[in-house]
């Protein structure tokens, strides 16, 4: 490449009026050895913009982004919550009907039971009416 | 679309993401978040990915957009400078050494440009945009841009001079 045409092309490229084209010719020339004494103050512009150039990112991308994590993590938890108090006021009702019914049969066993004392007393009424019997006929 | 889609549509300018976000932000590490974010995010409207017209556009405003925005916020104030090794020259060891120490004060000049020439030179001379590329990145007209391309160029080289004869840094 030609002094001149470097020169003229270094006076476009400071007025950005270069094309892109135009820059990578500047950035060939720079990036070589015997750059002429009058333009090597130039020199570690294109040397730092070939380094810059060379740059690379040296994490990976995870792709699990957690704000997913965090919106699943709240739905499980609402879900929990009233399953739980659902769960808490049926076992509630469960346990009352149950008493209920507890106390249901054994007041109907204790009833049979009285039911059933209840009818052998009334053999006892025969004592009434024999001594009645006896006492009326004395009497007369 | 699946993640190997993705990953493959995006693995040619994620580089491109990270340099521009560490040339606004310095630290690797924080470059290194930004690059993700702006990953994830991009991931998250997959399926939209499909209207835009050029990703890689997309992306880099994006990135140029959350870079600004942490600059801005408090954040900022914490970050690090970090410095990069710079890769060995084929020239004579105190050519070498010379250039060495031009190359880091050219950095340090570049650190010392507007955030909005940064993403300029950035896109410009680094990752060589042609104009209406860098238009939809910064959402400038091409003049504007050519103007601000042109006053970040001539700022360095002011500095280059001054330093090559005064020798200070």
């Amino acid at each position: 490449m030609e002094l001149a045409n470097i020169e003229n092309l270094l006076e476009k490229y400071f007025e950005a009026t270069t094309t892109v084209q135009e820059e990578q010719t500047l950035q060939l020339y720079f990036s070589q050895d015997n750059v002429a004494p009058h333009l090597q103050e130039y020199q570690p512009m294109f040397q730092h913009f070939a380094n810059l150039r060379g740059e690379q990112s040296t994490r990976n991308v995870p792709l699990k982004p957690r704000k997913n994590y965090l919106k699943w993590i709240s739905v499980a938890a609402v879900f929990l919550l009233t399953t739980g108090l659902f769960f808490n006021e049926w076992n509630e009702q469960r346990l009352a009907s149950e008493a209920f019914e507890d106390f249901k049969t054994t007041m109907t066993m204790v009833s049979k039971n009285f039911n059933n004392g209840a009818s052998h007393i009334n053999h006892l009424n025969q004592f009434t009416e024999t001594t009645n019997k006896i006492f009326i006929t004395e009497n007369n | 679309m699946k993640q190997a889609d993705f990953l493959q549509m995006v693995m040619p300018f994620k580089d491109k993401l990270y340099r521009l976000a560490k040339r606004l932000l310095v630290s690797n590490e924080e470059a290194e978040d930004a690059t993700q974010e702006v990953l994830l995010k991009l991931w998250s409207k997959k399926t939209k990915i499909g209207t835009y017209s050029n990703v890689e556009a997309f992306a880099m405003t994006m990135t140029k957009n959350y870079c600004l925005d942490k600059l801005k916020s408090k954040q900022a104030s914490n970050l690090k400078l970090v410095h990069s090794n710079y890769k060995d020259e084929n020239t004579s060891l105190q050519k070498e050494v010379e250039l060495k120490d031009s190359v880091s004060f050219v950095h340090q000049i570049m650190d010392e440009l507007p955030s909005q020439q940064k993403i300029i030179i950035q896109l410009r001379d680094i990752e060589q945009y042609d104009f209406e590329e860098i238009a939809k990145v910064v959402d400038m007209n091409p003049t504007a841009i050519r103007v601000a391309l042109s006053r970040a160029r001539k700022y360095i080289r002011q500095e280059l001079i001054k330093k090559h004869n005064y020798g200070i840094s």
